[in-house]
């Protein structure tokens, strides 16, 4: 079974982020896993995304023809790359940022106010986080468990306060969106 | 009637910039294209940008452009001019371009005193391919390549483009401006209009160093840019004119062999 | 050992340090800064390790070829325009018989092109790219573990053979994170003899490189030409994948191969039997494997991120023997595998 996921917002959103703690995570789970970014030139007009895909098996090809996830933090992305989910796929949307919807019928859409959220929570540069927690339900791809433990070692010897930040942005995200 | 105060130069195609926000490409591509504008040379104009940020410079130029290979500007110019020798030619290069992989094409074409004008963005660091140490970045300033600050032990000191061109006897004006404030832009403004006219009169090589901000690779907001260049770059690169042989009379071209 | 999530650029310079490099010469250049600013940060904190951002490609080149003769473990890195300009040095050093690792991390051209992935520089590679009559070993990898284990044999390769060796990547290979574990690397044999550290008491040494005399010319060039070929006789390597009952062949490289798997998992779940040949070394070429399939299969199809290079090496090997179709995608362009897939069906709903 191989997942493949597309994130993707503004440069400085932690688009980048999001997608190596996936992978990261997914890795230390023991999976195989690809992360591809989306780079330079393409992030000069300040858009940034990448592709990870997780599998038990080993990975063909990291580009994605029809991922089954597309996690959109600004709405660019979301014109960008709704056509390339697949159909059955899911769609995670920002909704503080993007006000469009999705224009197809054959997905599941959710909307997670991931930056209103996040300021709630003290610090609107959480809002990936948010959406981590959302995503991380949703697709059941890492244990939560795992995926917090990753995203501390990623995030090493920085402020603890941050680290709190992040549990609650989490958690969160993670409540919000039901199963 | 309302007086105009503010106009999109002519020299200007409507392109929107896709520099950063507070580049001072942007800004002295206006200055660039106001000169072009006032002379009234914008058909005898030729242009070559370099591989860095402004690579795209022909998409804002409302003039002819070719685009040269990393370095390699001054050759494409002295080549252009020699064979177009009644047109304005300038070369538009970064530090990296200029005083890196491109050092012998630019030094050779100052020294052979070919008749065409250098753009010169000091940035002190190689914008375009995010940040790596250039031959101006500042002892100790940090840079992608130089994590801990340029070390001189191992990375060498800034290369000062102005003091060393203007000793070479083909250049015949070489001055160091700063686009920080409202006042070095009008010198810098000047300096670019002077170095066209040297060409125009036939006096040979003419550079234009401009200290100019990377807020996006300095990590510093634009207004901290600006004092950074005045604060610390303007002390390793004091802006000055360096040579100036626009003043004296008669035409060294042609007094050349 | 653990596995670590690592980019493409970082395993390079990661491998390349733990095999017990120990000079790093290299320029700017998208899409392969990480590797230089890797080895900017990391070398200096080896042991007697030297890093230097030199003022151009060719400087870059001939740096290395400097550290080589002093007997250190050398590499460089670069990409398109870069690669062009060290193409002199290339030759010096085959010429010259130093060892060093050359890494191209391509990208579109031709000229200053762009920045995306590309296999534009399969016939600059393989051809040698400079002038003269040499060949240089080129490894092509298909994946982060790949690049790791290649690397560390690029540098004992070059140095058993004592010639340049070349890792050919491009910017999805360079950029992609997957993760890798670093092997052991062998300690390094390489006699002194050939370094040259001041003659002390003893006989002074030279390496030259021009020899005017026609007699020493061409012996010396008949000699890199048995050397070549012992490498091409020992060194060449291939992967293949899904053969045994294959009656369509995709031979592809590099980040094309991740492609075309793709597109063959996808065919293969409908019944289609298609199978991929991969060659890892591209110069030698796995020539005389591919002339063996063709034997049992009569359809091949090169799929690469070019208009056509490696192509005329599966001409050369196939000799006639069997059909080649070719699809490529140059200038940056990246196919996914959905669309592979449409073409390579199409090719085998045709010759089925
Ligand atoms: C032969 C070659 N090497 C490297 C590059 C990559 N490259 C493009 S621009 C650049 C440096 C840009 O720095 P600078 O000249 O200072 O211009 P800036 O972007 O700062 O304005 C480099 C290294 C290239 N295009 N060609
Ligand atoms: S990176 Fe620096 S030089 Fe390049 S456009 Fe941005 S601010 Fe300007
Ligand atoms: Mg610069």
């Amino acid at each position: 079974m191989i997942i493949k996921t597309i994130f993707s917002g503004f440069g400085g959103q932690g688009v980048m982020m999001m997608g190596t703690s996936l992978a990261q995570s997914a890795m230390s789970k023991g999976c195989h896993v690809t992360y591809l970014p989306a780079y330079g030139a393409e992030m000069r007009g300040g858009t940034a995304n990448c592709t990870v895909a997780v599998s038990d098996e080993e990975i063909a090809s990291p580009v994605a023809s029809e991922p089954n996830y597309l996690v959109v933090m600004n709405q660019p992305a979301l014109f960008t790359f709704q056509n390339r989910v697949t159909a059955g796929g899911s769609i995670l949307i920002n909704s503080s940022i993007v006000e469009a919807s999705p224009s197809r019928q054959d997905i599941t859409t959710f909307y997670i106010p991931c930056t209103d959220m996040a300021q709630e929570l003290g610090n609107s540069r959480a809002a990936n986080i948010v959406m981590m927690g959302a995503f991380v339900r949703q697709s059941d791809i890492v244990p939560p468990e795992i995926y917090l433990k990753t995203l501390e070692t990623i995030m090493g010897s920085r402020k603890k306060a941050l680290a709190d930040i992040n549990r609650r942005a989490f958690a969160a995200g993670y409540e919000y969106v039901q199963k | 009637m309302a007086k105009i105060v503010f106009k999109h130069p002519e020299s200007l195609k409507e392109n929107i910039f896709h520099y950063c926000p507070g580049c001072g490409h942007s800004i002295v591509h206006r200055l660039v294209a106001e000169v072009i504008d006032e002379m009234g040379i914008r058909g005898i104009t030729i242009g070559v940008p370099p591989a860095g940020c402004a690579v795209l410079a022909y998409n804002y130029f409302d003039v002819d452009m070719i685009e040269a290979l990393h370095g390699r500007g001054p050759a494409m110019a002295t080549a252009i001019k020699r064979c177009l020798p009644d047109r304005v030619v300038f070369s538009y290069q970064g530090d990296g371009d200029l005083a890196a992989i491109g050092i012998a094409e630019s030094f050779h074409a100052a020294n052979r005193g070919e008749n065409f004008s250098v753009i010169f963005i000091n940035n002190a660091v190689y914008g375009m391919t995010g940040g790596q140490m250039a031959p101006t970045t500042m002892l100790n300033q940090r840079s992608t390549t130089t994590p801990a600050g340029r070390k001189q032990s191992v990375d060498g000191y800034p290369v000062k483009v102005s003091e060393i061109f203007s000793r070479l006897d083909g250049a015949a004006y070489v001055e160091r401006c700063a686009v920080s404030s409202p006042a070095g832009v009008n010198k810098t403004k000047k300096a670019i209009r002077k170095a066209f006219q040297c060409q125009l009169d036939g006096l040979g090589f003419s550079l234009v160093e401009v200290l100019s901000l990377c807020p996006t690779n300095w990590k510093l907001s634009s207004v901290d840019s600006c004092k950074y260049i005045d604060e610390v770059m303007s002390k390793v690169f004091p802006p000055g004119v360096y040579k100036d042989l626009t003043g004296k009379t008669g035409k060294t071209a042609e007094a050349r062999p | 050992m653990n596995k670590v999530l690592m980019s493409g650029n970082n395993v390079i310079g990661e491998a390349a340090i733990r095999a017990g490099c120990r000079f790093y010469a290299g320029y700017p250049i998208t899409p392969q800064n990480e590797l230089t600013e890797y080895m900017a940060e990391h070398m200096r904190n080896a042991e007697g390790g030297i890093f230097i951002q030199s003022e151009s490609e060719v400087a870059a080149i001939n740096m290395i070829a400097g550290a080589s003769a002093a007997g250190v473990r050398v590499m460089t890195s670069s990409s398109g325009p870069g690669i062009s300009l060290k193409q002199e040095g290339i030759s010096s050093m085959a010429a010259q018989e130093l060892p060093g690792i050359i890494v191209n991390i391509m990208r579109g051209g031709p000229g200053l092109g762009n920045i995306l992935p590309s296999q534009g520089d399969y016939f600059q590679a393989t051809r040698g790219g400079g002038h003269g009559d040499y060949r240089t070993i080129v490894f092509a990898p298909g994946s982060g573990q790949e690049l790791a284990d290649l690397t560390m044999d690029a540098f004992d390769l070059a140095d058993k053979y004592r010639t340049p060796a070349m890792i050919l990547a491009d910017g999805m290979m360079g950029q992609m994170m997957e993760p890798v574990i670093f092997k052991k690397p062998k300690p390094r044999q390489y006699p002194e003899k050939f370094m040259l550290r001041g003659a002390g008491g003893g006989k002074s040494k030279f390496i030259r490189g021009l020899l005017l005399d026609p007699v020493d010319s061409e012996a010396h060039n008949w000699k890199l030409a048995r050397k070549y070929e012992v490498i091409s006789e020992n060194e060449t390597r291939f992967e293949e994948h899904r053969l045994d009952d294959a009656k369509l062949v995709i031979v592809a490289y590099g980040t094309a191969a991740r492609i075309a798997k793709g597109a063959i998992k996808r065919l293969r779940s409908h019944d289609m039997k298609i199978g991929l040949f991969r060659p890892i070394t591209l110069w030698p070429f796995p020539e005389m494997r591919l002339r063996t399939l063709s034997a049992t299969v009569k359809n091949f199809l090169v799929f690469e991120m070019s208009t056509g290079q490696m192509l005329e090496d599966v001409r050369l090997a196939l000799q006639g023997y069997a059909d080649i179709e070719f699809h490529g995608r140059p200038g940056g362009a990246v196919p996914t595998p959905a669309e592979l897939a449409n073409v390579i069906a199409r090719v085998y709903e045709q010759k089925d």
